[in-house]
């Protein structure tokens, strides 16, 4: 029940009191990862340095000297933020065996709290792809398919067929992360957000997926997709523990030119009790072709659950919507294409054996190193990036990205305090249908809920709602305004609490209690 | 046949002097052992970010200034595209769409037919100033089929100053790159020292008929001085005219001038015209800046450039210290200008004045004719000159008091240069080149000489 706790409220106050030891919370998920393995959650597990920062810890609570909340807390980072002398690969040929030389401001920061980290986690390659599916280390699968729940309702359509080829995926790409937090693994994960990738899956892992307004937290060390949209994201199983680690990664990077100058306070959440003067917009271009009717019930009822609280619920419109996957593939190729102009296998990473001449060393070392959806995005990119295709292609999109952009200003203008959305069209696919359609269209299709925030560079957070019908968890999302996570998360919050998202019964996790507290049945009390 | 008007432009890199580079806190240091210099940024690591240099952003905004240019109170970053061994990224970060410094002026000056006593001042336009990284180097070992790359210079601040094409000929070019180096080492915005590749000037060239649009460019580089830079434009509007003449076409391409050769050559253009790809920088803000009226109340100072500031403190240029020189003391313009062109001359002029009595028109014949002569007889700099302001003034009070001739005077610079550490009185006293003022003693002298030549003078006194 330790692994299965909550970090604010459980498992620091474990830590705190000695119940538990920041080197047995260590040593349990440690083991719990080894035996998840099938789920290929990790890309690296960095089992040694996780131990000595466990003792390191052990050592300030004897002393009764912790650095805090997260001063023990067993975290996993996606595998596209550098992490020094552990290797960083984006799930990539390029970089596999690449040991970056520094840390990401955001790992430091976790590590300076004390937190203790415990391996990479997988990904799309270098985070393109919305299914965890595609990069070299193989796909990442949803714990929820080996949960009871998802047993139950599903029907084997034959004899032979078993957990095996029935297995759903995460979502992505940030999908490692999720899994790792959903199967308990770890209390908190970070991943990355460009168009989706934390919202999606943990949307799919039934867990708790927070986008931060772009340039709160600091993008130096992560490897970027799109420079204009990425931002740091951050899973965890509560709404509670997400505002603890915003609260520790937030702030001006002096490294990162992006990020605002104005000091960050930390916040602790407040309990709402009385919503009558929130005011709940509900976009109805939301409504988006191919949204399951299981969602779009679970979205009104969402509604209804505010409007009879005596919140205001209204109905919005964000007019430029349907333009937005569109204005994201020409914006995102683009800079997709100058971001991996640097992967040339002169400085560090895969170098090809090809001698012959620079530009063939850098063709051949290209081609090895990148896949399929890598090497599309950078052709299409360059394309828009022509002299004569510029104006037609890359200035037209951001002219629309600004017209996006606006559509969410003059909403929340209007007086709206928070929208609320779903996050994805569906609950998760099982691998073998979602592996039918290629990346980009995938990508097309699962972002469409959530690539607007991104492109805003609003925050926007995904809550675990309900099961689906199959037993899969479905998230809805609340997009905020810029800069106002506390707003955002105090509703998130308040949602959490009334729609009390069942936990996880996995059968591995079972096997690694070891009973300290009493069984829990939600994932989240306050 | 119709006459020719050569057309020349020129885009010149100037490299920022500063601590650290552009973008990152690595040092700038010339001729640091290969790959000493490179943090982790310019090396291009995945996950690193530029972050602007303040001292960078001053050196362009004084040059801007210095060049009556309009400073953009917002200007912008962009990627260039490109992949060479050299650099890193892949892009280089330059100011393409809005730079930080345009429409600016140049005025230099020439000597008509050699004559320095003739000199005519012309003016360049600046088109702008633009803030951009430097690449790295790359060396070619044909021998081993291997390139070596040393990153130091990566990401070093460059200033490119794009002269708009106003110039006709080698001599224009010259001496308006000259003075453009002197602005630079006034400001000390950069060293502007050639030879260590801190400034690097390209040069653009056509001829046309007139009355006819422009014609074809050719870009010349790998021009490494400013003699060399005279002579390549030259030859190559040259060549233009001698291939127009016989019926040929210019080809738009880049050529090397071989210095060996006096020529120049079609550079390898591997892969014809190039699509830079520009994109906006996305890891840069826009670059703001303020001026006294702008700046907001509450700004942190640390973070915001003001314009006015700048400009208040900004040192006397060199055509201003070559009024005052001229105003002050009297010299003519060229003589200002030939001081200047000397790395310390005009102090050295400034200090003897200020410690002699002799007036500095005076002053001014011995500087450039004697001692200036004999330092580029031997090489030398002003700061390695072994007679020193104090004694040249030394001796020039002697010659002022007409304790010597000037011919005694020149004698006794000529023992000074051996710099065996003796005053110019001593050298006087032990070479006899006292000047008798006594009236009876020169009476005495000359009797003595006449006694001497009674023949001669009996045939001068007959006629």
């Amino acid at each position: 029940a330790a692994l299965k706790a909550v970090l604010r409220s459980q498992v620091s106050a474990a830590l705190k009191e000695g119940r538990v030891t920041p080197t047995e919370l260590c040593q349990r998920c440690l083991a719990l990862i080894k035996s998840t393995k099938f789920l290929n959650a990790y890309i690296t597990v960095a089992e040694d340095t996780a131990l000595k920062q466990a003792e390191e810890s052990e050592e300030r609570y004897k002393r009764g000297q912790p650095l805090g909340i997260l001063d023990g807390i067993p975290v996993a980072v996606k595998d596209n933020f550098n992490t020094a002398g552990i290797e960083t690969t984006c799930a990539s040929n390029m970089l596999k065996g690449y040991i970056s030389p520094y840390n990401a401001t955001v790992v430091q920061k976790l590590l300076d709290h004390g937190a203790v980290l415990l391996g990479k986690t997988n990904l799309d390659e270098f985070a393109m792809g919305s299914g965890s599916t595609d990069g070299v280390f193989g796909p990442v699968r949803n714990p929820w398919s080996y949960s009871k729940q998802y047993k139950e309702k599903s029907v084997p359509k034959s004899h032979s067929e078993d957990e095996e080829s029935n297995w759903v995926i995460t979502g992505g790409s940030s999908g490692g992360s999720a899994a790792a937090v959903s199967s308990f693994t770890c209390f908190a994960a970070l991943g990355s957000d460009t168009g989706g990738s934390t919202r999606n899956p943990a949307a799919h892992c039934g867990v708790v997926g927070l986008k931060p307004t772009y340039g709160l937290i600091s993008r130096h060390g992560l490897i970027p997709l799109v420079n204009s949209m990425d931002v740091p994201g951050i899973l965890t199983r509560c709404v509670d523990d997400a505002a603890v680690l915003l609260g520790s990664l937030a702030g001006h990077d002096p490294k990162d030119s992006t990020t605002i100058q104005d000091d960050f306070k930390p916040f602790e959440l407040p309990n709402l009790t009385d919503v009558s003067k929130l005011s709940i917009g509900i976009p109805k271009e939301y409504h988006a072709l191919g949204l399951s009717s299981e969602i779009l019930a679970l979205w009104s009822k969402a509604a209804d659950l505010f409007k009879n609280a005596g919140a205001k619920v209204v109905e919005v419109s964000l007019p430029h919507t349907c333009y937005s996957i569109v204005c994201y593939h020409v914006l995102c190729t683009a800079e997709v294409a100058s971001n991996m102009a640097r992967f040339d296998g002169l400085e560090y990473g895969h170098r090809s054996d090809m001698k012959d001449s620079t530009e063939s060393m850098y063709a051949a070392t290209r081609r090895e190193g990148f896949n399929d959806v890598v090497r599309g995005r950078i052709l299409s990119g360059n394309y828009f990036l022509l002299k004569q295709n510029y104006e037609k292609y890359f200035v037209k999109a951001q002219k629309v990205r600004r017209l996006i952009a606006n559509d969410f200003v003059k909403v929340f203008r209007s007086g709206v305090d928070v929208l609320l959305t779903p996050t994805t069209l569906s609950d998760a696919a099982p691998y073998t249908e979602f592996i039918q359609e290629d990346n980009r269209t995938r990508s097309a299709q699962d972002d469409i809920l959530t690539q607007a925030a991104n492109m805003a560079g609003l925050p926007a957070i995904s809550v675990p709602t309900a099961l689906s019908e199959r037993g899969l968890p479905v998230g809805l999302q609340f997009i905020g305004r810029s800069f106002q996570e506390k707003q955002l998360l105090t509703v998130a919050k308040w949602f959490e609490k009334q729609v009390q998202f069942p936990v996880i019964q996995l059968e591995e996790v079972k096997r690694h209690e070891s009973g300290v507290f009493q069984h829990q049945k939600s994932a989240s009390f306050s | 046949l119709a006459p020719w008007i050569p057309v020349v432009g020129l885009e010149i890199h100037a490299q920022i002097s500063s601590n650290s580079k552009l973008f990152s806190g690595s040092r700038v240091q010339f001729a640091a052992p290969p790959n000493s210099l490179v943090s982790f940024f310019d090396a291009s690591l995945p996950g690193t970010l530029p972050v602007l240099n303040r001292r960078c952003v001053e050196a362009a905004v004084m040059t801007g200034l210095a060049l009556n240019c309009s400073i953009n109170k917002k200007s912008l970053f962009d990627r260039k595209h490109y992949f060479y061994a050299d650099l890193p990224a892949g892009y280089q970060i330059t100011q393409q769409r809005v730079p930080i410094a345009v429409n600016g002026s140049l005025s230099y000056s020439l000597c008509i037919d050699n004559k320095m006593s003739q000199m005519v001042t012309k003016t360049v336009r600046i088109k702008q100033i633009q803030l951009e990284q430097d690449s790295g180097k790359s060396l070619h070992d044909d021998t081993r089929c291997q390139t070596l790359v040393d990153l130091n210079r990566a990401g070093v601040g460059l200033m490119e100053v794009v002269m708009e094409p106003d110039m006709c000929c080698g001599e224009e070019a010259a001496a308006a790159v000259r003075e453009l180096q002197l602005i630079l080492q006034t400001l000390g915005s950069s060293q502007a020292v050639m030879a260590e590749g801190q400034l690097r000037v390209d040069a653009n060239v056509s001829v046309h008929h007139p009355g006819e649009p422009y014609g074809v460019r050719t870009e010349v580089k790998n021009i490494n001085s400013i003699r060399f830079l005279a002579k390549a434009v030259d030859y190559e509007i040259q060549r233009q005219i001698e291939e127009l003449e016989n019926g040929g076409t210019i080809l738009n391409e880049t050529r090397a001038f071989d210095s060996k050769l006096g020529c120049t050559v079609p550079m390898r253009d591997k892969e014809g015209k190039q699509d830079y790809r520009f994109m906006p920088e996305p890891n840069l803000p826009p670059l703001i800046l303020y001026d006294a009226k702008s700046l907001p109340a509450n700004m942190n100072h640390q973070q915001v450039i003001n314009i006015d500031w700048i400009h208040e403190r900004l040192p006397d240029l060199p055509s201003v210290k070559r009024e005052k020189l001229v105003e002050q003391y009297g010299i003519l313009p060229e003589h200002s200008f030939t001081l200047l062109n000397e790395d310390g001359l005009a102090e050295f002029f400034e200090s003897v004045v200020k410690q002699t009595q002799m007036k500095p028109k005076k002053v001014i014949g011995w500087i450039l004719n004697d001692l200036l002569s004999y330092l580029k007889q031997h090489s030398l700099t002003v700061k390695e000159s072994p007679v020193s302001s104090f004694l040249l003034a030394d001796l020039l009070n002697l010659l002022e008091k007409k304790e010597i001739s000037s011919t005694a005077a020149k004698q006794v610079l000529a023992e000074l240069w051996k710099g065996e550490g003796k005053t110019p009185l001593e050298i006087v006293k032990d070479q006899k080149l006292e000047l008798l003022q006594d009236q009876k003693e020169l009476e005495q002298i000359c009797q003595a000489v006449i006694d001497g030549q009674e023949n001669e003078v009996i045939m001068m006194v007959l006629g």
